[in-house]
């Protein structure tokens, strides 16, 4: 087992010392813990972000081992407890703030007011509407981060970052739906890794795309 | 006025609920920005779209 100061110190020398200190210092909220938002989480953790809020109010359930970033021993368990047994693992000093609720527009300021970045996580595209709305509605400070489009099995090289809005990013090829084909693990996880390099990016300051 | 960077031109009077269920998109499963403002749902049937109105319409599709 690492210490903090050892844990701390090892991420400072791999991702220098000022980077990690907007990394520790950072508050990222994560709206959905599927196949995107499992992976995002898993990412910020490895990157040191000081607190994440996570919220989903599912189970694991076997059909979603082949895309999210559970396995078969997580079945039954909350998505949000069963996620952080896994951030535990992978950086224990971080503060995980997990509620097993689901997000509609009245309870989007309680859970999220305090982050600076939210993601944007969830699978079903009317909930994804409801999200940018409310918090581009009514949270002002906040910068939003989206997944949308990385069904089927195209190629990696349509999957991009767009800024349609001052505060939001969409991530994805924005029209391979899962209405019509399936999803599968490298394009999900590729969504998501656009979704967290921009992150990254937004708690280092760095806003362009 | 602009949509999504490019020119549209309005043949006639529409309101911004009319405009998205003549292009196709379902409401319930877009963000929409105009003039800078994002526009909460509830307000589309009631906003007159003009010619001089920049819009950005984010429209979502399933898988997370």
């Amino acid at each position: 087992m690492l210490t903090a100061q050892e844990f701390y110190g090892v991420q400072e020398k791999r991702h220098g010392r000022e980077k990690q200190k907007l990394f520790r210092e950072a508050h990222v909220g994560i709206a959905g813990l599927g196949g995107l938002g499992s992976h995002v989480a898993v990412m910020l953790a490895r990157l040191g972000v000081g607190k994440l809020t996570l919220v989903d109010f599912d189970t694991v359930d076997e059909t979603n081992i082949h895309r999210q970033h559970y396995d078969i021993a997580d079945i039954g368990k909350p998505k949000t407890s069963a996620l952080r047994e896994q951030l535990m693992r992978i950086n224990p000093y971080a503060e995980y703030c997990c509620f097993q609720e689901k997000v509609d527009p009245q309870n989007i300021g309680r859970l999220f007011g305090t982050c600076g970045i939210v993601c944007e996580a969830f699978d079903k595209a009317d909930q994804k509407a409801m999200l940018a709305e409310t918090v581009l509605c009514t949270m002002p400070n906040v910068f939003l981060v989206s997944g949308n489009g990385m069904a089927d099995v195209k190629s990696a090289n349509i999957m991009k970052v767009q800024r349609p809005m001052k505060r939001y990013y969409v991530c994805g090829d924005g029209i391979s739906d899962v209405d019509g084909s399936c999803l599968f693990a490298p394009r999900v996880v590729l969504c998501a890794a656009l979704q967290a390099t921009q992150i990254m990016r937004l708690i280092l300051n760095m806003e362009e795309i | 006025m602009k949509v999504n960077g490019k020119q549209v031109v309005l043949e006639k009077s529409l309101s911004l609920q009319e405009y998205l269920e003549r292009e196709g998109y379902k409401t319930q499963h877009v963000a929409v920005e105009r003039n800078g403002e994002i526009v909460p749902r509830s307000s589309f049937p009631e906003i007159v779209l003009s010619d001089e109105d920049s819009m950005e319409i984010v429209c979502f599709v399933g898988g997370g």
